[in-house]
């Protein structure tokens, strides 16, 4: 196991980064819109008015080492 | 391929942010509790020296004032939620990442560089971003400057993250011409070096109150250093295992066709 993991026995075939890029563009844009609303929603800026979502991922915000408020 | 490897980054990250919650509903949730007491106690005083009494017009609101979330919410469900989803989207994250770098690092297989992706990840998008601007608890931090210390948070971690790319990318280069190791400790080096400056150059920012409980700021910062390390151990090597397991069927088959 060990030997399989430092030294496989062929170099692994790199993904070519056309085919990554889509993924990359839309996924990663979902991903960091997650991300903002746990992070920063209602705190720096807002696109929903209110509180309420900041106020729910609060102490995750505070934990987790985002500016929160 | 990547839609395979995105999705287990983010069932990946779902399991490490439950050990996350539940590492921070023991260990960091005290220091958020006594962290909103404190914010209590000084809201009492201020308000005791206004003969109006007239409460203070801070937005925010924690303790007995009319509650939009109440405590037990934020400090359950509400911090459940915020870390899952936050650590399934660094795991889709990582996933995409280790797309891009598994093949193009030497010749680590799939768990040797998931685990050095994670380690890279975990000092570029955590560990020096909270050096300069660590996290703080509640009651510590003006309301009026959240947007600026948003920014410079923000700023350090895109600098940290893209310096860190480009040290990668450098090393990459360099590893031909000067040997694997030398090249890793020549990108390492640049991007200390680097970070050094970022961080000198921008402003520092220190709101702690001036009798704020220093044992409650250490709890709760190591608190939040602890779930980061949670998170992205757990990121690195059970993604590794996973993304291992599931090339092993095929190399079983080849080995045997060749045989």
């Amino acid at each position: 196991m060990t030997n399989t993991t430092f030294a496989p026995a062929a170099r692994p075939a790199a993904i070519p980064v056309r085919d990554v890029l889509p993924w990359a563009v839309f996924g990663g844009l979902m991903l960091m819109l997650a991300i903002y609303f746990v992070g920063v929603e209602e705190g720096a800026t807002a696109l929903f008015k209110g509180m309420y979502v900041h106020e729910f991922v609060h102490d995750g915000r505070h934990l987790l080492g985002f500016p929160c408020h | 391929m990547v839609g395979t490897l995105l999705l287990r980054g983010m069932l990946v990250g779902v399991v490490a942010g439950l050990l996350c919650f539940a590492f921070l509903k023991v260990a960091g949730e005290p220091s958020v509790d006594r962290a909103i007491a404190f914010e209590g106690q000084v809201d009492a005083a201020k308000d005791g020296a206004d003969a109006t009494g007239a409460t203070s017009p801070t937005t925010h609101q924690h303790g007995d004032e009319a509650e939009l979330v109440s405590r037990p919410v934020q400090a359950g469900i509400g911090l459940l939620t915020g870390v899952v989803v936050y650590s399934a989207a660094v795991g889709g994250l990582f996933a995409l990442a280790f797309a891009l770098a598994h093949g193009r690092m030497g010749e680590l297989g799939p768990r040797s560089t998931a685990a050095l992706l994670a380690g890279v990840g975990f000092v570029a998008v955590y560990v020096m971003p909270t050096l300069k601007y660590p996290a703080n608890p509640p009651a510590v931090g003006e309301a009026g400057t959240i947007g600026m210390r948003t920014g410079l948070y923000f700023a350090m971690l895109a600098l940290s993250l893209a310096a860190a790319i480009g040290c990668g990318m450098l090393r990459r280069r360099l590893a031909n011409r000067y040997g694997a190791w030398n090249a890793f400790l020549i990108g390492t080096g640049v991007y200390l070096a680097a970070m050094l400056a970022v961080s000198f150059l921008l402003p520092a920012i220190n709101e702690v109150p001036e009798d704020f409980p220093a044992v409650v700021l250490w709890q709760f910062r190591i608190a939040s250093l602890g779930a980061q390390s949670i998170m992205w151990a757990t990121l690195g090597l059970l993604f590794g295992a996973l993304t291992e397991r599931a090339a092993s069927p095929r190399r079983k088959a080849r080995a045997t066709a060749t045989a």
